[in-house]
């Protein structure tokens, strides 16, 4: 922080009795650094940064959903003002490469050629065609209606079940299936043969639009030699490796920038158009090049998320214990593989047992190619969509059986004393008390008063039904072992970098491979630094973000950063400690070990003499009398690979009042109790399960991107895409239980998806709830007021 | 093209500006006022929002031109004296922001809420913030922190009405 800003925000710490006798950082509620330049207008965003000479870019897109291009014309942009080029898909043909998919799931997965601008054929409205590039961006965006195409219409493929009948409209040439990938557990057919229930239903996952709050933005330099990118990503290091192979140009020529990156979601987990063209026009051109996109340029073009229908059936005894599950998916990928479409589902595939045991499971899903917007990675990727499905059926298999949703979820779930328990497929769960969190859920929700609530407005006919909903879910964080990766055919590893630097006046620069778009990590890493160290908190800096500043790393998603990250910097931390220690040996004339390392500085057991870590720094800067072997400077870095995956859990709680007259849903009450393990920040993670509940909810009961027949994106604005306001959600009650992860030393377990995961099945089973007297068994997402009217009728 | 008469943040700017120029790209891309974000083209998420002439507007919805001869207080004008409005102070302490995205316009929103009713209750700020979209935070935490605000911006009125 700046003397300016160490001026501006007065801290307040909530520090509990014990933490300040021991000065521990972990488990404090510290007051964010990042927030002093988010609060005052200081904030580097991509869309601010301003270069000499920069100019403008503007893309055509297409206005239809499938068609051959005929001629493309862009003599007429070239001759208004201020226009300086302006360029089709063939003009970079040649040398534009195909987007990246690196997540090839199947032998036989069919990744077609994904150009950044269409050359023959365009798949989706909103697939660029041609750029302008102009000294303003109100020129540039004017010469893109003097660009003359000409279009061969084509059958647009829309629908799933249509696209892969026979004789459908071909998406590609090689049809319309993209790959199907199976897992199979246990014997399906002994479960499901004679068995006494069989819940069997199909749900719909609607495609949802991420919306960070930031739109995408690039600019790209070059000094001829080398290349600077700076773009709105949640993933610099994967996106340089991606540009490099893409583009041809060196990756050691080529620096990517995130600067304070506006959320994600996911929807910056990408490696898009606009980034590799900008690269591309900075080297033809010379000079500097921005793009930023309108907010309804990227509700078409941002990559959507979910979009899977789920034919799922569950076999279970007539005392509601499960024999198996049967997952058939169909998945819609758009028109392309981006970078990791067609392993979304797969991230689901692991989750659709939850917290459950059973016997049998099998897994099957089909990637399919529409001419819509290719779908990739959106908060939970793939989990929320597992999660939703197994939690709709067991409130099913509860009123099937007409027991309580929760006593059967009770009969099913593992046990706090089976832990660790590997699952049906194959996960080990290492920690977890789902009793506790439901207790605590149960509590803090009122549950037997809300159900006498409900029993009394059913008798009395009330217009405006109580509905209960229950979610009681787990997730995997934690992405991912590497090899795990690599059995799943990744593209890549799933380790996490760390660097940290005692500089000579003993202030600690730390480097992390994570890079943060609003979750915190520049305060979370100071607090672990700080303990790890025995430094205070404020004489920690995070960078982070720059491939030039953090040469390796592996990025933010998948709630990885703390799980993944947090681990390799506390390695790090171990590493100066030990290096540390053998000069303060050194110094102090003794073994290392007879030294005690307590509150930054190592002691002489039973004796008065110490050294502290800032002063062991600065005798490594000034290296007058290092022992033998020891290099200058106290600095280290560390690379962690997982053994295992992480699995936060919880009990959601959801009460609503549907009207029956209007169908309008309200949300009464919304409990979460979530057990991510050990927490570092518990202002953070409420803050991650807030944001995730407001996700999860807009799913359930507000948010639809919508195509029309021909293909366009009718949800293409704001005013169309019906994002929850503060005044369409409740305030949350949020609550934790505390079961240590025990795969990694912090004892942490990830927050960044919970919410979501959790909150859609709670929302849409107490709307379906309320609506069980007039037997309403299902409402497809999102729950409008006219959905549920309509159900009703 | 015509010459708008703008004071921004106390500072008094002369810019001859095409008639169609949005008053946030006068802010951002002519005066380095780059605070302002835009978040969206159709005036829903209020990424945007200032103060003009002491009222809270989109700064995408209103040209440069309209803005002539005013007075617009951005984000950044808000802190003083080397110290944070007491908006800017209550959602650091109440965790109101996460990616920070809409935070400027939030702020300026809440203030203007304030205008109007100096104590509102949760359900009048919620009302109130409608206008502007947060993807991060699901509101609890702005919520909280508008009315920490209020609390701390009604004894700092009372501070300086007290003889």
């Amino acid at each position: 922080m700046s003397e300016l800003d160490a001026g501006l925000i007065a801290e307040q710490i909530e520090v509990t009795g014990e933490q300040k006798q021991n000065g521990h950082e972990v488990g404090r509620a510290r007051r964010r650094k990042e927030d002093a330049r988010l609060l005052t207008g200081r904030t580097q965003w991509t869309d601010n940064i301003q270069l000499p000479g920069l100019l403008h870019v503007a893309f055509l897109r297409s206005p239809m959903a499938h068609a051959r291009i005929g001629r493309v014309d862009v003599s007429g942009a070239l001759e208004l003002p201020g226009v300086v080029a302006a360029f089709s898909g063939r003009d970079f043909a040649a040398e534009q490469g195909s987007l990246p998919c690196a997540w090839p799931v199947s032998e036989d997965i069919v990744i077609p050629d994904h150009p950044a601008m269409a050359v023959d054929e365009v798949r989706y409205v909103g697939e660029a065609v041609a750029c302008v590039i102009a000294t303003d961006r109100y020129q540039a965006a004017d010469a893109l209606e003097a660009i003359e195409v000409d279009w061969e219409p084509l059958p647009p493929v829309l629908d799933m079940n249509d696209a892969l009948a026979e004789g459908s409209p071909k998406v590609h040439e090689a049809g319309n299936r993209a790959y199907t990938w199976k897992l199979g557990v246990g014997d399906i057919d002994a479960a499901f043969r004679d068995a006494p229930v069989v819940v069997d239903r199909t749900y719909v996952q609607q495609r949802l639009i991420p919306t960070a709050m930031e739109p995408r933005a690039v600019v790209a330099t070059t000094d001829g030699e080398s290349f600077t990118l700076w773009s709105a990503t949640q993933i610099p290091h994967v996106l340089r490796v991606m540009l490099a192979l893409t583009t041809g140009i060196p990756e050691h020529r080529l620096r990517v920038i995130a600067p304070d990156v506006g959320g994600g979601f996911g929807s910056k987990l990408q490696v898009t158009a606009e980034e590799v063209l900008c690269l591309l026009l900075t080297r033809k051109l010379g000079k500097p090049v921005k793009w930023t996109e309108s907010r309804s340029e990227g509700n078409l073009t941002v990559h959507h998320g979910r979009d899977q229908i789920q034919h799922v059936s569950l076999a279970a005894e007539a005392d509601g214990r499960i024999r198996g599950v049967r997952v058939e998916l169909l998945a819609d990928m758009g028109a392309y593989l981006m970078l990791i479409t067609p392993g979304v589902p797969l991230l689901g595939a692991l989750m659709y047992n939850g917290i459950y045991k059973m016997d049998a499971y099998d897994f099957s899903c089909t990637g399919v190619f529409t001419t819509k917007m290719p779908t990739d990675a959106y908060r939970g990727a793939g989990r929320p969509e597992a999660t939703y499905a197994i939690e709709r059926l067991m409130d099913e298999l509860a009123h099937e059986l007409k027991i309580d949703p929760i006593e059967v979820r009770r009969r099913n779930w593992i046990k706090h004393e089976e832990f660790p328990y590997t699952t049906i497929v194959g996960l080990e769960y290492d920690s977890g008390n789902y009793e506790a969190a439901t207790d605590r859920a149960l509590s803090l929700f009122g549950y037997d008063k809300l159900r006498a609530e409900q029993a009394d407005r059913r008798d009395r006919g009330d217009p405006v039904q109580l509905g209960i909903g229950v979610s009681t879910f787990t997730e995997m964080c934690g992405i991912a072992p590497s090899r795990a990766l690599g059995g799943l055919n990744y593209g890549a590893g799933g380790w996490e970098h760390a660097s940290v630097r005692v500089l000579p006046t003993g202030k600690v620069e730390v480097v992390t491979g994570s890079s943060a778009h609003g979750q915190g990590h520049e305060t979370a890493w100071s607090q672990i630094v700080a303990d790890s160290l025995g430094v205070p908190y404020e004489d920690v800096s995070v960078l982070h973000g720059d491939t030039a500043i953090s040469h390796k790393g592996m990025d933010t998603y998948g709630s990885r950063s703390l799980v993944v990250g947090g681990m390799a910097l506390l390695a790090a931390c171990d590493k100066v400690k030990d290096k540390a220690r053998k000069v303060a040996a050194h110094a102090l004339e003794c073994s290392p070990d007879d030294l005690e390392f307590v509150q930054g500085a190592f002691r002489v057991k039973g004796t008065g003499a110490q050294k502290t870590i800032q002063e062991v720094a600065l005798a490594t800067f000034t290296a007058h009398d290092l022992p033998d072997g020891v290099e200058p400077r106290l600095d280290s870095d560390a690379t962690f690979d997982p053994q295992t995956f992480s699995f936060p859990h919880g009990t959601h709680l959801c009460a609503v009042e549907v009207d029956t007259e209007t169908g309008l849903t309200k949300i009464r009450s919304y409990v979460a109790v979530d057990d991510v393990g050990k927490v570092v920040n518990p202002l953070i993670v409420e803050g991650q399960v807030h944001g995730g509940l407001a996700q999860g909810i807009a799913q359930a009961l507000y948010e639809e991107a919508v195509y029309d027949a021909e293909g366009n994106l009718l949800t293409s604005t704001m005013a169309d895409y019906l994002l929850p306001s503060a005044a369409d959600l409740p305030d949350f009650v949020t609550d934790r239980t505390e079961t240590p992860a025990t795969t990694n030393p912090l004892g942490v377990k990830g927050v960044g998806e919970a919410g979501t995961i959790a909150s859609t099945p709670a929302v849409v089973n107490a709307v379906v709830d309320a609506l069980r007297p007039y037997g309403v068994r299902d409402i497809q997402m999102p729950c409008t007021p006219e959905r549920v009217w309509r159900a009703l009728q | 093209m015509p010459l708008v008469t703008v004071t921004v943040d106390g500072i008094k700017y002369e810019q001859q500006c095409e008639p169609r120029l949005l008053l946030v790209h006068l802010l951002r891309e002519r005066l380095g006022k780059t605070g302002t974000p835009i978040g969206c083209d159709t005036s829903n998420c209020g990424a945007c929002t200032v103060l003009l002439d002491g009222k809270s507007v989109k700064s995408c919805s209103v040209l440069a031109v309209q803005a002539d001869g005013s007075d617009v207080v951005t984000i950044e004008g808000l802190a003083s004296n080397g110290s944070l409005h007491p908006m800017q102070q209550a959602f650091h302490e109440e965790h109101a922001l996460q990616c920070g995205y809409c935070t400027p316009g939030m702020v300026m929103a809440a203030i203007d809420i304030l205008r109007d009713d100096p104590d509102p209750s949760e359900e009048a700020i919620r009302e109130g913030l409608e206008g502007n979209l947060c993807r991060c935070t699901g509101y609890c935490n702005i919520v909280r922190a508008v009315r920490r605000g209020a609390q701390e911006m009604s004894k700092a009125d009372r501070a300086v009405n007290t003889p």
